[in-house]
């Protein structure tokens, strides 16, 4: 299965180093294969470098895509990490 | 870096960026790399063994960095999650992947290869615009030092051995080697690299000890065990110090322990002269984070906020959403306190890509602050927008920067109208009484402060340039930054002319540069009438102290003789005097370092240093 959603980054320092570990770190917890794309630069969503490299401030619109089995239940919960803003307070 | 006249004294100027004096002995920590070399492999056998002692280094590294995770001393837990990423850089593609390929591919070996993958990742880093992503570089480089470490057998480095206290030597400090510092053993931190956000400075400032960064050599001028006196205040760092000059900053040392545990205990307490007459003390900020620091050092309120942090942190410019939020949470915070936010003071080609960058023979005087913004009036509204939208949130004022007559104002401030009326028909809510006013640091300004005075609600004198374009120095040029004078007789009566000029029209006039926050400027600026300084939150309780000690009649009488005097450097000596008389218990705070100057070896040192007091 795969599923496409754009995601925006709402947290004030956008999708600095701890945020981009979040990512990974849920990642880690499915089976299903993640890509960020941001404009025409696509990543490894299980990669922090990668991620870091798409250089992210708050406000900036990803299009995330999870490939796999649990693409489902995997899309739900990085949803929920984006709007939460990553846990941050801001 | 100045070297001093007795011998072998060296001393360093670097960032002072956590406050106290320390001496002590160096502990340098190594950070020689570990040779590489190149091994062509042959046979499949030799590349399988090549794969494997790659990741047993990989699984050894991640074994230590747990290590230190659990052994992290509860003051520094929240940062944490740095050696979490470090975790994660490890099993990264671009790091574990990418090397694993190489050694496959290549048939080199695993030292080899892993450098290449740092090369790799290094060259893509640099191309990344935001700052704070493109140094988190140093993370994938201090894992792969960890790695190479663990595949040559070295031992790790430890700091937890450390068993005298000392004063940690680095190049920079990473995450690791501060978790497994013994930090009771720890007096301050000193690095060639780094910034007021650097990892060295966060940690001092949590744990308290002083810290210098953005030493550039230090690593190589000192030894372990070499005798170092380090102020974290002023940024100075001296090397090999003989008998007279620690017993100097021993005593100064003591002076500061008593000074910071009495006067900030009464920073709170308003600046009110014997005789009864208030001066509002108000704070410098540069990031929202330095709201704390001038809440905990007696800030009535925030004289300046300079805005341009959100302009220079990338090459995108920020939208309006970002930018409310910054200045809504500032204004928040401090309400009903006042908060006087700046319009941007940079010029375009600082920060922002979408203009064409003309190279500029003379930036000081060219297209920036207003000028910039009156040209770019997208970039200029889109900050507004933001300004007015945060006013609703406390008490917001707006200061329009480097106003150099009235028609700039004039079209300032209808560009301001405009936005107004845009937000009026977008049903936004502003403070619809926001009061605007200009920051006098043009001369010419000064010339016409009755004019403009009738046009804005406040003045604020940034005297860091009206004393550099009314003298004509560039005090960045080092054959004639010892003729930047704030003493200098034509500043003095520029300040008071603009202070009568705001009197006359009943508008409040400030001054915010670092005049303001200078000890000895204080009964001058008193005397003038000034209304309201706005400073670096450290020099706060000073200056309180000082304005609580004297009269407004003393300091008007005090004033009247110094302008009768016709030199810079007679004003100077003069004050000193003055000064010392007033307040002879804050001898060593006001005096602080500046004794040298009095007796003239070492003219003008205070303002010529380094300093965040720009404005």
């Amino acid at each position: 299965m795969e599923l496409v959603k754009k995601l925006t980054i709402t947290n004030e320092l956008g999708l600095h180093a701890r945020a981009a570990a979040k990512i990974v770190a849920l990642g880690a917890q499915y089976d299903s294969k993640l890509v960020l794309r941001k404009g025409n630069h696509e990543v490894d969503g299980s990669s922090i470098l990668s991620i870091l490299t798409l250089a992210c401030p708050k406000g900036t619109e990803l299009e995330a895509r999870a490939i796999g089995e649990d693409a489902e239940v995997f899309m739900e919960a990085l949803s929920d990490l984006f709007a939460h803003n990553f846990g941050e307070t801001k | 870096m100045t070297e001093n006249g007795t011998g072998n004294i060296k001393k360093l100027q670097g960032i002072g960026v956590s406050p106290g004096i320390i001496i002590g002995k160096a502990r340098v920590i190594d950070r020689s790399r570990v040779k590489i070399l190149y091994q062509y492999l042959i046979g499949e056998r030799q590349i399988e063994r090549e794969v494997d002692r790659f990741e047993e280094a990989l699984e050894a590294a991640k074994a230590q960095i747990n290590d230190l995770k659990n052994r992290m001393p509860d003051q520094i837990k929240e940062h944490s999650f740095i050696l979490d990423t470090h975790l994660m850089i490890i099993d990264d593609s671009m790091f574990r992947g990418a090397t694993i390929d190489t050694i496959l591919e290549e048939r080199i070996n695993a030292e080899w290869a892993l450098k290449k993958s740092l090369q790799q990742i290094e060259s893509i880093f640099d191309q990344i615009d935001d700052q704070y992503i493109k140094e988190r570089i140093v993370d994938v480089e201090y894992v792969a030092e960890r790695v190479l470490r663990n595949l040559a057998g070295k031992e790790q480095e430890s700091l937890s051995e450390i068993n005298e206290r000392v004063i940690i030597v680095a190049h920079e400090l990473s995450p690791a080697d501060t978790s497994s510092m013994n930090i009771g053993k720890i007096m301050g931190f000193i690095t060639d690299a780094g910034g007021r956000t650097s990892h060295a400075a966060i940690i001092a400032q949590s744990l308290k000890i002083p810290a210098v960064v953005g030493l550039e050599s230090i690593t190589r001028e000192v030894r372990d065990g070499t005798l170092l006196i380090v102020d974290g205040k002023r940024g100075e760092v001296l090397i090999d110090p003989d008998d007279d000059l620690i017993i100097q900053y021993q005593e100064r040392q003591l002076a500061h322990e008593r000074f910071e545990s009495t006067i900030v205990r009464m920073s709170h307490l308003p600046a009110e002269t014997t005789d009864g007459h208030r001066i509002a003390v108000m704070a410098n900020i540069e990031f929202l984070e330095d709201v704390t620091a001038a809440k905990d050092h007696g800030a009535e309120g925030i004289g300046l906020y300079r805005t341009e942090y959100h302009y220079l942190r990338s090459h995108e410019l920020p939208i309006e959403e970002e930018l409310f939020e910054d200045y809504k949470e500032v204004v928040e915070i401090m309400a009903p306190a006042p908060v006087t936010l700046r319009s941007l003071d940079l010029g375009g080609d600082r920060f922002y890509s979408g203009v064409a960058p003309t190279k500029e023979t003379n930036p000081a005087l060219g297209l920036r602050a207003i000028r910039f913004c009156l040209q770019e009036p997208k970039i200029f509204r889109i900050q507004l927008r933001a300004i007015l939208r945060a006013s609703i949130y406390g008490n917001t004022q707006l200061m329009f920067p480097m106003i150099s007559g009235l028609q700039e104002l004039l079209d300032a401030r209808g560009i301001l109208e405009d936005v107004k009326g845009e937000l009026d028909k977008e049903g936004l809510a502003y403070d619809k009484n926001i009061k605007v006013g200009i920051m006098i640091e043009v001369p010419s300004a000064v010339a016409v402060a009755d004019i403009l005075a009738r046009h804005a609600d406040f003045f604020s004198i940034g005297t860091n340039d009206l004393i550099q374009y009314a003298l004509a120095i560039d005090r960045i040029n080092e054959h004639v930054a010892f003729m930047y004078q704030p003493f200098h007789p034509a500043i003095l009566r520029m300040i008071q002319q603009v202070v009568a000029a705001g009197k006359k029209a009943g508008i409040k006039v400030a001054l915010c540069g670092e005049m303001a926050g200078d000890p000895l400027c204080a009964t001058l600026l008193l005397g003038m009438g000034i209304d309201e300084l706005s400073l670096n939150s450290w020099s706060i309780p000073v200056i309180k102290k000082i304005i609580r000690s004297i009269s407004m009649k003393g300091a008007k009488a005090n004033l009247r003789d110094i302008l009768r005097l016709d030199t810079a450097s007679k004003v100077r000596e003069r004050i000193i005097g003055k000064v010392r008389a007033l307040v002879p218990d804050l001898e060593e705070e006001v005096f602080y370092g500046r004794l040298d100057d009095a007796s003239g070896s070492n003219k003008s040192l205070e303002f010529t240093e380094k300093s965040s007091g720009e404005s």
